[in-house]
């Protein structure tokens, strides 16, 4: 029985030929020299049975692809009649290398264009005639679409097959042997020096996956681990940033105030008042951080947050996102920035434009300062740990609810595909280096915006010098005057608001703002706020601080990967909006039912 | 030829691919991963929720849901 051999690239509609040749009566089959098995069918073709043979997609005859090497050693065990060989008629100029490398094997050779019809769409005509002319291969144009070309194909492949290979078998093989030369030789190399084993032995990432992907545990386990490594970070940061917050006051009263004790009144004003004690307040975080990203660094070095993918894609799906983006807002709790940037591995522009437009809501690295610093001063230390966490819970709510809101304006059928690694410890090394990394990168973020915030907030609460310093007549008080309306009913009061107007730009500012705003640093701070707000207050604020905007280089890095300004400017109005109508409904709420 | 998809597998089954019936950037991505006819494929587990499965190919493991499953051809030996 003559054979035709299937040969093209992948995706050139070979297969759906090859259903409609052999009528979908394949069968899968082995054949000498290869050890995967093909499909192949029997049709009529003239007065003769043939059999048709599918060989798997490929770029490159000469290539070193387990494809690859299929389709050689197929052609060298099993010289086929006739070489069937599909190309992409839209992409020809790219498909064409296969065609070439394929006639030099001297087989006979029918060449079918398929997608013809896609091709005329796109503007491409291709002279068969002519290329027929010049390639000595009979070239058929054929639209697999509309059936069009097809009947004219098969004519010429019986014709074919009336003929014999034209080129002799030996020379056939000789030249593929050319490249089992290599193959040979890499096998040789790979066996004597590289081990895999046939089949896996159950190894410890697959224990540990039995356990922490298990299908009702796999979730709750998750959410523990999370909460207790923020308790982690609380419990070990707090007295850490004590110390550093004790040791910068105590730098200031013994070194800096008789240094600074003869300079004008205005300038250690902004020296002590201003710059010292609001770069101080916000370096006594320096240690929570460093601990947040040394565990960040830990979890996601470990290969545990495409565990977290798998875990939550279901769900993720109702929201009409995927587990990557599950792990991008994960990410987002270090930092929102390269979250955004981490969605560019998503093909479809709408999911993209949803997953970031939720990954702001992620509470980051610098909001949790503003937290730790305002659950410290106004909450009781077994309380303050579950306020944190259940702004962690806000988070995600306000993520859940915006996904949900605007799925249907974001559709999407994106396919999710992920390679799952195995579970890594990572060496303390790469721990402390990728810790330091982000401690660099912080500081190089808190010395840019805060030195230049605390400064201007500095001005501002002294400006005019005739008002009274942080006082309704100064700049300030007149701005906070001006927005009061705005936030009088979510319980914010002037002094926040102006917090609230620089943590616009860096978060990482609203506490050092405050330090400016008060005269006041670290624990000093702290009681003054206590004195001043109560708890409802304070969680108000905190709701907004996490919901409206993350600082401006989010914002920046939002415009720059969507390249849409009304987008941008959405995603900007939204979370205002949000943040607003949430910090509104707890005050208010809070505030009927008497506390 | 059966139509048995990846996607109806149980976990703990072991197949063959026999096809892939996905659009050019999702073969692309498959084929980069190592999904090719005729290579074995194990089922792993199935995430609950109708969430993805996780599926082994040699020495590699992925992720992916079952409607993309769903376009993966196997049989059983």
């Amino acid at each position: 029985m003559k054979r035709i051999a299937l040969l093209g690239m992948p995706n050139t509609g070979k297969s759906t030929l090859f259903n409609r040749m052999t009528g979908g009566a394949a069968r899968v089959g082995n054949w000498p020299g290869i050890t995967v098995e093909l499909l192949s069918g029997k049709i009529l073709l003239g007065s003769d049975m043939v059999e048709i043979i599918d060989l798997p997609g490929i770029y490159d005859l000469h290539g070193f692809s387990d494809d690859e090497q299929v389709v050689r050693h197929f052609l060298h065990d099993n010289i086929p009649d006739l070489a069937l060989v599909i190309l992409n008629a839209t992409q020809i100029e790219r498909q064409m290398s296969l065609l070439l490398q394929l006639r030099q094997l001297n087989m006979n050779i029918v060449v079918l264009l398929n997608m013809s019809d896609e091709a005329k769409k796109y503007g491409i005509s291709i002279d068969s005639k002519k290329m027929t002319e010049m390639l000595g291969v009979p070239i058929f144009l054929l639209s697999g679409k509309y059936g069009t070309g097809y009947q004219e194909a098969l004519q010429a492949i019986t014709k074919a097959l009336r003929y014999p290979t034209p080129g002799m078998a030996e020379q056939l093989r000789s030249q593929l042997e050319q490249d089992e030369h290599i193959e040979s030789e890499m096998a040789r190399v790979l066996k004597h020096a590289v081990q895999v084993p046939a089949q896996l032995p159950e190894n410890l990432t697959d224990k540990l996956d039995r356990v922490l992907l298990h299908p009702w545990l796999g979730l709750p386990i998750f959410f523990g681990i999370m909460y207790l490594l923020f308790q982690g970070i609380f419990l070990l940061g707090q007295p850490l940033q004590g110390w550093v917050g004790d040791a910068l006051g105590w730098l200031r009263v013994s070194a800096l105030d008789p240094a600074c004790a003869g300079l004008p009144v205005w300038l250690s004003g902004l020296l002590l008042d201003g710059i010292y004690n609001g770069v101080a307040t916000v370096a006594a975080f320096v240690p929570i951080i460093i601990l947040f990203f040394l565990f960040m660094a830990m979890v996601e070095d470990s290969g545990y947050l495409s565990r977290a993918a798998f875990l939550m894609d279901a769900l993720m799906a109702k929201m009409g996102l995927d587990g990557r983006g599950f792990v991008m807002l994960l990410m987002g709790f270090g930092c929102n920035v390269p979250a955004l940037m981490g969605t560019r591995v998503m093909r479809s522009r709408s999911l993209r434009l949803l997953t970031m437009l939720v990954i702001p809501f992620s509470l980051c690295s610098a909001r949790l300062q503003v937290f730790v610093f305002i659950t410290a001063a106004l909450f009781s230390p077994k309380a303050a740990p579950v306020v944190l966490f259940s702004l962690y819970l806000f988070s995600f709510a306000a993520a859940i609810v915006t996904a949900l809101l605007f799925k249907t304006k974001f559709k999407n059928n994106e396919p999710f595909v992920l390679e799952l690694p195995p579970y890594r410890f990572p060496t303390v090394k790469q721990m402390l280096l990728r810790g330091w990394l982000e401690v660099r990168h912080f500081l190089q973020r808190a010395t840019q915006f805060i030195v230049a915030g605390v400064v201007l907030v500095w001005l501002l609460t002294h400006l005019p010098p005739s008002a009274a310093p942080a006082g309704a007549g100064t700049l300030a008080g007149m701005i906070g005057g001006l927005l009061h309306p705005i936030f009088a009913p979510i319980g914010i009061n002037e002094q926040l608001t102006i917090a609230l107007l620089f943590g616009f730009v860096a978060k990482e500012i609203v506490i050092g703002s405050l330090a400016v705003i008060y005269g006041l640093s670290g624990d000093a701070l702290g009681h003054a706020l206590g004195q001043q707000l109560d708890w409802v207050q304070a969680y108000s604020f905190m709701l907004f601080t996490l919901i409206y905007t993350p600082c401006l280089s989010a914002i920046a890095t939002l415009h720059n990967e969507a390249k849409d300004l009304r987008y941008t400017l959405f995603a900007l109005a939204w979370s205002l909006a949000l943040a607003w109508a949430v910090s509104f409904v707890f005050y208010q709420g809070a505030r009927a039912l008497g506390y | 030829m059966s139509a048995l998809t990846l996607a109806q597998l149980h976990s703990g089954d072991t197949a063959t691919i026999v096809a892939i019936h996905a659009e050019e950037a999702l073969h692309q991505r498959l084929l980069a991963l190592g999904f090719r006819s005729g290579k074995q494929i194990e089922l792993i587990r199935k995430a609950s929720f109708s969430g993805p499965l996780q599926v082994r190919i040699g020495t590699t493991d992925i992720l992916l849901r079952r409607n993309e499953a769903a376009k993966i051809t196997v049989c059983r030996p």
